[in-house]
């Protein structure tokens, strides 16, 4: 029993041991715990305070991080990220409250940042204008940041851009059955249907809504299959954002068989959207904050959305992306994205008309 | 015989054991606290989203496909177990190995990938439609593919917890049947089956919870389920009160499932009647069965590892080939071990005590304790993590975002697969050698350290295993709850397949089968080293 003993000690030594060893190997600098260092920090008033940033990002990290880093390297300001997807990132905003660690959220779209919109500070006005006025919130609480635009993608295999309708309305036509491709439960798929019931009211877009319902359309998780599954003919088209078609391009080459279709009838098929970011109210860094919105706002930053990440610049005397339909070629209609919060009477369309639990 | 139980049922178990059970039983009932505190603040819309027809109809459907795939994942499991540890199947120790790995990979990975291999265009198609000109597969999307992904993801809970028991299944009791003139499939039937009803039992409900909590498969695959309606909540709707009440809904039913699993278990005793050392049972001669038998077990294998495996190897290989910069994998990897095995130390250590009171005094507390643990699996993700939330920004500020609230977390979503374990190998423990213990004066936690615990080892190890798996692949929780810049392989794999970036995806996907494989062969070394040795 003795030995046993003796073995049981032995292997929690062991096992310990081999923790700490992996403990001290791990080369992430962030398994040591942050608010120690934090703590040292508040000690030493007197050295130049190292700068520091942190950011929540519901854009990916793929996307995001290289310019991110270039911030990190321009200013000397230390930056860390929290990447999730933006309704995640907006939740754990609500629940951490006050004691959030977060300075800047930046968010895929204007329904992430509307729903924490309460937690952010107002933006001085020289940076609100900076970009059109639809493409900030009405009170100044995030502004956006790139452009997205709202695009059919359609097999080039089976379809021409002149076998293709003027308004998404057409779509309910019964000659599209079995032909279409959506991914309800997308975030920027359910702005445009928000879009829907600004422009056209609820009755137009709960017809739309049943009139693509009866044409048994294919259901997506989200673009990136429904644009793999326009490439793959498995839809002729699909209601997506414009931008996930050039990362297709970018892996499979021209041969890959979807393009994209700019709606010209400037309704709600041809909304123009943004990601965009706000500062929270509860930061302790709100100038370096607004260095990094500045930051983003610069020619750099917006050259660098539209050449890498296939989006739009949204700051005037920017060049767009020479494979993007420019966006003054766009009809989009003619309303604030501010104006697209009610997100619940969107969900609410979406169950009674079934399409969604 | 059945005094000598309750004797030590009647014993008061020590302090330790009862204070450690009830403080991880209050770590799991934090993510319920939350939820009710949450619903609470909801309104009258979301109590009328609760009580719609629709809303019951889509907690049907998910009662469907937990009880298909567990029913599936079951039969596949015992099938396997019983091939790979008790016949001279050719191979074995390979496919003991490869056939519990499917377990590693992400749920929303595997079915990405079966749906590009195995689509109704997908590479299969493409494959065929040369040569036989197929311009269309059967469609994959909704009930059978969601069932068909979940049961190749899950069965391996089964397979895990039912060869751990087969090894130590005493075979004096086979053989007494065998000499009594049944044949080998009556006596498979009729004693080995319900000797083996524990392990089953207890990765059946992992299985079943499993399917309950799952969002990647069913959301990619398209089938309706109840966790995908509270993440619609949270993702598209934005809002936590109705996605908390929903996830009520979902506890309900969690805890419904774990009571039958405890009705099912009844008073049966699964220990040894005498004292000795265990023998390994003699090994079945398959014959001319290996081959259906070789061919089943790589059926498995293809499509729940070969073919991903396939598609992820060519994802990078191109990726490679076209230029790319896989990133570094390598300290990422580290990471992902890292926090893996203090989950799967933190889990052990937390079932323990749990398993102990379960099992040597049954009562009502401690089995309110068990079924309490359960409770983390079969939610969402996302609900436990945004609870660790809520409660760690809060109340634990110091430790929010770090390592340590993270592993809480891994604790309170994976303590079940580390608790049915232990519970199944304490099973096959007879209390009378821990009495033989008291009797010549050992203390009740002397006795624990000396008998109990070398005797459960395998049983505990194999738990360990399991949580060092799941941990591997888990997202939500780790997105949000890790330090900030912290990544593992789930979330680099994650990050990048969430825009379509193939080779970038594939290579951390492929290294999370890889570093799980290792995990794997040292446990089925363990398995047969503990199995052939003496008890």
């Amino acid at each position: 029993m003795r030995k046993t003993y003796t073995n049981l000690v032995a292997l929690i030594v062991a096992l310990s041991v081999l923790l700490t060893a992996c403990a001290g190997a791990t080369p992430t600098p962030a398994t040591t715990p942050t608010p120690m260092i934090k703590e040292v920090i508040k000690e030493v008033p007197a050295a130049p305070k190292p700068q520091s940033l942190t950011i929540y990002s519901g854009r990916s990290e793929t996307l995001v991080d290289p310019i991110i880093q270039q911030f990190g390297q321009a200013t000397g300001i230390e930056v860390a990220v929290k990447y999730a997807k933006t309704a995640q990132l907006a939740a754990t905003l609500q629940e951490e409250g006050e004691k959030s660690p977060a300075d800047i959220f930046f968010a895929q779209d204007p329904g992430g940042l509307g729903a924490v919109e309460d937690m952010l500070v107002r933006l001085p006005d020289g940076m609100l204008d900076q970009v059109s006025g639809w493409a900030h919130s009405p009170d100044g609480r995030w502004v956006g940041i790139s452009g997205r635009a709202r695009v059919v993608v359609y097999n080039t295999e089976r379809l021409t851009e002149s076998d293709l309708p003027d308004s998404i309305f057409a779509f309910t036509d019964p000659q599209w059955k079995g032909r279409i491709g959506w991914p309800p439960t997308n975030a920027s798929f359910q702005t445009m249907v928000t879009a829907m019931r600004v422009i056209w009211g609820e009755d137009k877009t709960r017809q739309w809504l049943l009139g693509i319902q009866a044409n048994d359309p294919k259901i997506y998780p989200k673009n990136t299959p429904t644009v793999a599954a326009a490439g793959a003919g498995e839809i002729d088209v699909g209601f997506v954002n414009h931008y996930y078609l050039y990362r297709f391009l970018q892996e499979h080459g021209e041969s890959f068989a979807a393009r994209n279709y700019h709606l010209p009838s400037g309704g709600p098929g041809a909304l123009v959207m943004v990601a965009g970011a706000g500062i929270l109210s509860t930061s302790g860094s709100k100038e370096a904050a607004q260095r990094f919105l500045k930051f983003m706002l610069s020619p750099v930053a917006q050259q660098y959305f539209t050449g890498q990440t296939f989006e739009y610049p949204l700051v005037e005397g920017v060049k767009t992306n020479r494979l993007l339909t420019p966006l003054n070629e766009i009809t989009r209609p003619q309303i604030d994205l501010g104006g697209l919060k009610d997100i619940r009477s969107t969900q609410a369309l979406f169950r009674e008309t079934g399409i969604l639990p | 015989m059945a005094p000598v139980g309750r004797a030590a049922g009647a014993a008061r178990p020590p302090a330790v054991v009862w204070l450690s059970a009830a403080l991880v039983a209050a770590a799991m009932v934090l993510p319920m606290v939350y939820l009710v505190v949450r619903a609470l603040g909801a309104g009258a819309e979301v109590w009328e989203l609760l009580f719609r027809g629709r809303t019951l109809a889509i907690l049907a459907r998910s009662v469907v496909l937990a009880a298909v795939v567990t029913g599936a994942s079951t039969v596949i499991a015992v099938v396997l177990a019983w091939l790979t540890v008790r016949t001279d199947l050719p191979l074995r120790r390979w496919w003991a190995v490869l056939t519990i790995l499917p377990l590693v990979i992400p749920s929303y990975v595997g079915a990405f990938l079966i749906i590009v291999g195995l689509g109704p265009r997908g590479m299969l198609q493409q494959f065929l439609e040369g040569p036989l000109g197929i311009e269309r597969l059967p469609e994959i999307y909704g009930f059978p593919g969601a069932m068909l992904i979940l049961t190749l993801l899950s069965y391996p809970y089964v397979l895990l917890t039912v060869r751990a028991a087969l090894w130590r299944l005493d075979p004096a009791l086979e053989e007494a049947s065998l000499s009594l003139g049944h044949g080998a499939w009556d006596t498979f039937r009729r004693v080995t089956l319900p000797l083996l009803r524990p392990a089953i039992a207890a990765g059946a409900l992992l299985v079943a919870l499993y399917t309950l909590s799952d969002f990647g498969a069913v959301s990619l695959l398209r089938y309706e389920t109840f966790t995908w309606a509270i993440y619609l909540q949270y993702e598209a709707a934005l809002d936590r009160t109705a996605a908390s009440a929903l996830s009520l809904v979902l506890v309900a039913l969690a805890l419904s499932i774990v009571f039958l699993e405890a009705t099912s278990r009844g008073r049966a005793r699964y220990h040894r009647s005498t004292v000795g050392a265990v023998r390994r049972p003699a090994t079945v001669r398959l014959g001319k069965w290996r081959w259906p038998a070789l061919a089943f077990c790589g059926g498995i294998a293809l499509f729940a590892l070969a073919i991903p495996m396939a598609i992820l190897v060519y994802w990078v290989v191109r990726g490679i080939a076209a230029g790319e910069a896989l990133g570094q994998v390598w300290g990422v990897a580290l990471n992902s071990a890292y926090v893996s095995g203090l989950a799967a130390l933190a889990c052990v250590a937390a079932a323990l005590p749990v398993a102990y009171l379960s099992v040597r005094h049954p009562g009502r507390i401690s089995n309110l304790l068990e079924r309490i643990s359960y409770m983390g699996f079969a939610l969402p993700g996302i609900v436990i993590a945004l609870a660790l939330v809520f409660f760690g920004a809060n109340f634990v500020t110091p430790i929010y975002q770090t390592v340590a609230l993270l592993i809480f977390a891994y604790m309170v979503l994976f303590l079940p697969t580390a608790l049915g374990a232990a519970r199944a190998s304490l099973l096959q423990v007879s209390p009378r050698v821990e009495e033989a213990a008291r009797s010549l004066g050992r203390t009740p936690l002397q006795t624990m350290a000396a008998i109990t615990l070398p005797l459960v080892r395998q049983g505990v190890l194999s738990g360990a295993a399991l949580v060092f798996l799941v941990t591997m692949k888990e997202l939500p929780a780790t997105l949000l709850l890790s330090p900030i810049g912290f990544k593992t392989l789930a979330t680099t794999t994650w990050a990048a397949s969430s825009e379509a970036f193939f080779a970038k995806a594939a290579a951390p996907a492929l290294l999370i089968i890889a570093v799980s494989s290792l995990a794997v062969a040292i446990m089925s070394w363990q398995e047969r080293r503990g199995g052939s040795g003496s008890g």
